[in-house]
């Protein structure tokens, strides 16, 4: 593989409702990088992860983002999705009456005809989700159950976890998946997202707490305050903002010039 | 479904020698209903006298009624003496270039082999194209079992006895007014007959039934189950049948004898107009059984995707003790068609129980009713209804309305109702797009999970054409 990003994001801004949320984003996530973004509520995290995904509520008013160097808001949100961007709902929808295992496999083989692979048939694709499921630990009984219907809250976040390795896409955005979790889920949801982590692909985690991030350790930490990144570090960033709070961020920002 | 040219000729041949009007060698009776009319389409199909006299009280009867106006179903008044009432020779394309684009653009998509769908398009085609040679051999295998599954007209014909005894049992000619249309003036139909104990090996579908084409518009089906009897009966084809007269007016009869068991699955899918609401089938139904004997069942299934109106409520009478009636109803709506649908349980006997599952969709412009009634007479000690409407609706110019009636006369009665309206999320199809799933492919996946309990009922190879069906007929409704 070429040194080519996965995905460069530059000057991006978004606005919903006429409301500008990201206001010059700046980011380059490298083949077998992991990115955690932590920041305050209603800094735009979300946004990010939507605007990157292809959601129409979110209007692009500048900038560019590129996924192996092509125009990602160009693609329908589809074709984003079998170009193998996966997100994690940070508020996974329910699907009454679909089941699990249907939706599951008609996504894969949506990919895998966009990839020009043939199609996997039901066994090949039970057999697949077999390996995943032991993996992420997750139970035959989730797979009959419709999509995310009266799943718990942390049943939600693991079953998203278990798409995306079932999926395997190069480029994941996590939006608080670690939010709802106990110790145990957290423990095997990272496990499953360290398994995926390769030199091939990328990864982008939301986050406010700095405990995901002793499992999955980041090669790089942003902060995002009021739409805008105005922090980088390495993974004791986030330990620092543990200890400190956004203000100091905001503060040591405002220091620099980078706030507003 | 067979449009064998053969087949029609001998069907009009045989007319000949019965007849008894001048213009009995045309094929076109004139337009118009009158008393002449009826007697003519009688003597055209050789009936004897009673069943002319039947037709004739029929008409009578008609005459003096009025078109029902309580519905909730808009369309201009329908002028009866312009209508054609027998054997009207279907005006034929004669190829499908011929054939508007968008109905052959379906039949792709529903995977209707090449020469199915000449036939369906209403192009004149000279082969037999299915199975007269199937119907033969499952007509034999039937026999063996003392199974009648024919024609009306055949029925009339070999089983006199048996038609007279039950035609009008269930759904007397006064029932309303487009039964009363159909008993003066029906054209033919299906007749089944099992006897007692026999529990029949296929399910009966009018697929296999050679002379459906020409019966569509004033169709007449009787269904007898004798005691501990058992029948599956299919109702229609998954293809958009192209049609050019616009009023259907049919009437089926179902009697279930002691631990008899019915099970009619419709799949309607008639044409419905093209996008502005122009043509279409205006389809008025009357469909009902009786769960005469004790521990009987009957269970109705449908799935009402075409038409420009539906009005069809099929119901059941249970009378046996410990009997049982089922109704379980997809009726989709789209552009700007209309659907007036649901069912009577009219409880009578003790211990009876009742299901009712009614899905609505509506997309576009489309206006989706169920109205449905539960009755509970004195003596139906314990009888017990279940009730579920659930309406979906896709964009925001379309509606859904639900009209449930109850006339409880039995206090030991327990009824339950449940209704919910959803809508399809921009959410929901942003979530499967994001797994790569297409905006088509997703809704057709919420559409299919919200009617899975309807389509559960219907048999197998049913219920995957159906479900076919019900994602190509809302292509496009949504994003
Ligand atoms: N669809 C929407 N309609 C209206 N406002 C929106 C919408 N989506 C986001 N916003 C607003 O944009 C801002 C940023 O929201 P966003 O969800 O991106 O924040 P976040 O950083 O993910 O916050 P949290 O940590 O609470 O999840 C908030 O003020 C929010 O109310
Ligand atoms: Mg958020």
């Amino acid at each position: 593989m070429s040194q080519q990003p996965i995905l460069e994001i530059r000057d991006l801004r978004a606005s919903v409702e006429g409301k500008e949320i990201l206001k010059g984003i700046n980011l380059t996530v490298n083949p077998g990088e992991v990115h955690a973004i932590m920041g305050p509520n209603g800094s735009g995290k979300s946004t990010l992860a939507q605007v990157l995904a292809g959601h129409k509520a979110y209007e692009v008013t500048g900038g560019e983002a590129l996924l192996h160097g092509n125009d990602l808001l160009e693609m329908d949100p589809e074709e984003r999705a079998r170009e193998g961007v996966f997100l994690a709902f940070q508020y996974p929808v329910e699907l009454p009456g679909v089941n699990s295992t249907y939706f599951l496999k008609a996504a894969v083989n949506a990919v895998r005809k966009h990839r020009g692979e043939e199609e996997l048939d039901a066994a090949d694709f039970l057999a697949l989700v077999r390996q995943k499921m032991k993996v992420l630990d997750v139970g035959e009984a989730l797979l009959k159950r419709s999509v995310n219907e009266g799943f718990s809250g942390g049943e939600k976040k693991r079953n998203e976890i278990f798409q995306m390795a079932v999926l395997e896409p190069t480029l994941a955005i996590l939006d608080e998946t670690d939010s709802g979790l106990d110790i145990d889920a957290l423990r095997v949801v990272a496990d499953g997202v360290n398994k995926l982590r390769g030199s091939e692909n990328g990864m982008v985690l939301v986050t406010h707490y700095q405990r995901l991030l002793e499992y999955i350790v980041p090669d790089v930490v942003h902060v995002l305050y009021n739409g805008r990144i105005i922090k980088s570090g390495g993974k004791e960033l986030a330990l620092e903002l543990e200890e400190h709070g956004y203000d100091w961020v905001k503060e040591h920002a405002e220091e620099v010039g980078v706030g507003q | 479904m067979s449009t064998d040219l053969e087949t029609i000729q001998h069907v009009t041949e045989s007319e000949y020698k019965y007849g008894f009007a001048t213009d009995i060698d045309t094929e076109a009776v004139p337009p118009g209903l009158n008393e002449d009319v009826v007697r003519l389409i009688s003597a055209k199909k050789g009936e004897p006298e009673w069943l002319l006299q039947w037709r004739l009280k029929a008409f009578r009867h008609w005459q003096k009624m009025e078109e029902p106006t309580w519905h909730n179903v808009h369309y201009p008044p329908i002028d009866y003496q312009s209508i054609i009432y027998f054997a009207a020779p279907k005006k034929k394309a004669k190829s499908l270039d011929e054939v508007d684009p968008e109905l052959l653009e379906m039949y792709e998509k529903l995977g209707i082999p090449l020469n199915e769908r000449e036939a369906l398009a209403g192009v004149a085609v000279d082969a037999v194209l299915d199975s007269m040679s199937v119907a033969t051999t499952y007509k034999d295998k039937l026999a063996e079992k003392g199974i009648i599954f024919c024609s009306f007209s055949e029925a009339v014909r070999e089983h006199p006895e048996l038609v007279r005894q039950y035609l009008g049992s269930v759904v007397p000619h006064t029932d309303n007014y487009f039964a009363a249309l159909n008993s003066a003036v029906f054209s033919d139909g299906s007749f089944v007959f099992i006897p007692k104990g026999v529990r029949c090996p296929m399910e009966l579908s009018t697929y296999f039934r050679i002379n459906a084409q020409n019966t569509g518009q004033f169709e007449r089906t009787l269904i007898v189950a004798e005691d501990g009897a058992y029948v599956s009966y299919l109702e229609g084809c998954t293809a958009p049948m192209r049609d050019e007269n616009q009023l259907h007016a049919a009437v089926v009869e179902l009697v279930a004898m002691e631990r008899a068991t019915i099970k009619y699955s419709t799949v309607q899918n008639w044409y419905p107009g093209d996008k502005e609401g122009r043509g279409g089938i205006y389809n008025f139904v009357t469909k009902r059984g009786i769960c005469a004997g004790r521990a009987s069942k009957i269970s109705w299934t449908q799935v009402e995707t075409g038409s420009a109106i539906t009005w069809k409520y099929p119901s059941c009478i249970l009378k046996g003790d410990d009997s049982i009636g089922e109704f379980y109803s997809v009726a989709v709506t789209k552009n700007y068609q209309q659907a007036d649908t649901g069912t009577k349980m009219i409880h009578i006997g003790k211990n009876t129980r009742s299901t009712i599952v009614s899905k609505g969709i509506s997309a576009g412009f489309g206006q989706n009713t169920y109205r449905g009634q539960v009755k509970v007479a004195k003596g139906a000690d314990n009888a017990r209804n279940y009730s579920q409407c659930d309406s979906m609706l896709i964009g925001d110019r379309c509606g859904a309305h639900t009209f449930p009636y109850l006339e409880v006369s039995n206090p030991t009665a327990q009824l339950e109702h449940e209704a919910s309206t959803s809508k399809i999320g921009e959410d929901q199809i942003f979530y499967c797009n994001q797994r790569g799933i297409s905006t088509e492919d997703a809704v057709s996946m919420i559409v299919n999970g919200f009617c899975k309990e309807v389509f559960r009922e219907l048999p197998m190879e049913f219920a995957v054409e159906a479900q076919k069906l019900l994602a190509v007929s809302l292509e496009g409704s949504v994003g």
